[in-house]
């Protein structure tokens, strides 16, 4: 049984998660992180007894690339990290816009400026 | 041509116990498509660990769904303390252990209690229903209890068993497994509950893999995984393996629930039969540094738990993702092409918790 977190560039993370369902690993979940003004995000997947985390460190503002394209069932943990933290993520296959939610305050979770941002209403 | 519409389904519906919304786009009768929509009791209790002592959070972790009070308690504990390289004394594990398989038997019969109401078979729900007071009293009699029991803590457990209510338990699980024979038989081989479930709601292997499905969903597929496989708690030292069917339809996942009761009296049994004495918790010094992820099989399937401390009292980070949500894609899958008729019954047998979704 493993368990380890591998740190990964923004860029490979498309390749990677391409090659981990090529080789059969489920993926299990997503979860953003508030470091000071950034994000960090990881993607865990599961295979058998085995468990592995990309981790990857993202600027404010910095976009992602949705997962959803290669795990489809990647849309419901994509959409509560867009909208709880603020993370940019883009193409998600099932974009809920902010709106998964029945909140009042934008990225609630994201980086003190975010929390601080207005409820229109 | 078929005519096409948009039938909104839920949030509050008689067979839904807790607020999902769907809409169904038909083709006639036929689900072609169901967009799914939750966020109706979002409360936000991931963030109120920047703001409690890691040690309170147990009671807030607890308080994230009331089936799977017990287990959500012991994962946030099992990670903080991972984080935080605590030896749990071995007794405490066999007592997380006991009380998070009669959490599942209760899960499970509180479960099966639902598919026999939206089934329309009241007395299968009462026998259900009535079989899994047993269980309440136990976590009544052993912790104060009922469903909210809050005897974890970081570093073990709050309260004992002495041997004679050890035996008492004992023998409680042989009479339950005597009354449930005549609940299992009925709901494997009642004409009309079979005539309900099977060949309804078919995921295959693979399309239950790819979706992302965890627990008896996934197991009811053919997936041989159960995440208690890994060891925490006492899981290491008791013999068991998952339990799985081929069919992939509604009947196999009540198949798979039922049969997951029996291995859980299996399991307590031989946890009865070899709890070692000693301590119940450990003091614990100092604060969380550090992060990991752990797997917790609640009995709806697989939970993730991630913690990340600091060095102070406060944690940066807990994560926590249910089993619901991992099994809603494949519910969705499930959903396209079905009769509108059989929507309720197939949202059911995924035993979706939506307060755990949304935290």
């Amino acid at each position: 049984m493993s368990d380890r977190i591998l740190k990964i560039e923004k860029g490979d993370l498309l390749q990677m998660a391409v090659q981990k369902k090529m080789d059969g690993w489920r993926l299990a979940q997503i979860c953003a992180v508030t470091i000071d003004q950034a994000y960090e995000m990881s993607y865990t997947f599961v295979k058998d007894k085995d468990m592995e985390t990309l981790r990857i460190h993202l600027q404010p503002k910095e976009p992602i690339i949705s997962l959803t394209q290669i795990y489809p069932c990647a849309f419901l943990q994509e959409n509560e990290a867009a909208e709880l933290f603020g993370v940019l993520i883009e193409n998600i296959t099932m974009d809920y816009k902010h709106k998964l939610y029945r909140i009042d305050v934008k990225a609630p979770f994201g980086p003190k400026e975010d929390a601080s941002w207005q409820n229109e209403a | 041509m078929a005519k096409r519409s948009i039938i909104p389904f839920g949030p509050q519906h008689p067979v839904l116990p807790e607020p999902i919304h769907l809409d169904l786009v038909l083709e006639d009768e036929v689900v072609v498509e169901a967009i799914p929509n939750i966020g109706f009791v979002h409360r936000g209790l991931e963030k109120l660990v920047e703001t409690r002592d890691f040690k309170q959070y147990v009671y807030v972790a607890e308080r994230v769904c009331g089936i799977c009070s017990f287990g959500h308690g012991l994962g946030y504990c099992e990670s903080v303390e991972h984080v935080m390289h605590i030896d749990v004394p071995k007794r405490a594990r066999y007592l997380r252990t006991l009380w998070m398989e009669l959490s599942r038997i209760h899960s499970h019969l509180l479960w099966l209690g639902l598919l026999a109401d939206a089934l329309g078979f009241e007395a299968l729900f009462m026998q259900s229903w009535r079989l899994r007071e047993k269980v309440l009293d136990i976590f009544d009699n052993t912790t104060g209890g009922r469903i909210i029991f809050s005897v974890n803590q970081i570093g073990g457990v709050l309260k004992d068993i002495d041997a004679s209510m050890l035996k008492e338990i004992d023998t409680i699980l042989y009479d339950m497994e005597t009354d449930l024979k005549p609940i299992m038989d009925t709901f494997l081989e009642d004409m009309l509950v079979n005539s309900r479930l099977r060949g309804l709601g078919v995921l295959s292997k693979e399309q239950a893999y790819l979706a992302g499905a965890v627990g008896p969903m996934a197991r009811a597929s053919g997936i041989d995984y159960d995440s208690r496989e890994t060891g925490y708690a006492a899981y290491a030292d008791l013999n068991f393996g998952p339990i799985t069917a081929t069919e992939g339809d509604c009947y196999a996942r009540c198949k798979v629930r039922l049969a997951e009761i029996l291995q859980s009296f299996e399991i307590l049994h031989e946890l009865i039969s070899k709890i070692p004495g000693g301590d119940i918790n450990v003091p614990v010094k100092g604060n969380p540094n550090g992060e990991c992820f752990i797997r917790i099989e609640q009995p709806r399937g697989e939970a993730i738990y991630y913690t990340k401390g600091n060095g102070t009292k406060y944690l940066d980070r807990f994560r926590l993702r249910t089993p619901t949500t991992s099994n809603i894609p494949p519910m969705l899958d499930l959903l396209k092409g079905c009769q509108l008729g059989d929507v309720p019954l197939l949202i059911l047998t995924i035993d979706p918790c939506i307060s755990c979704t949304e935290r």
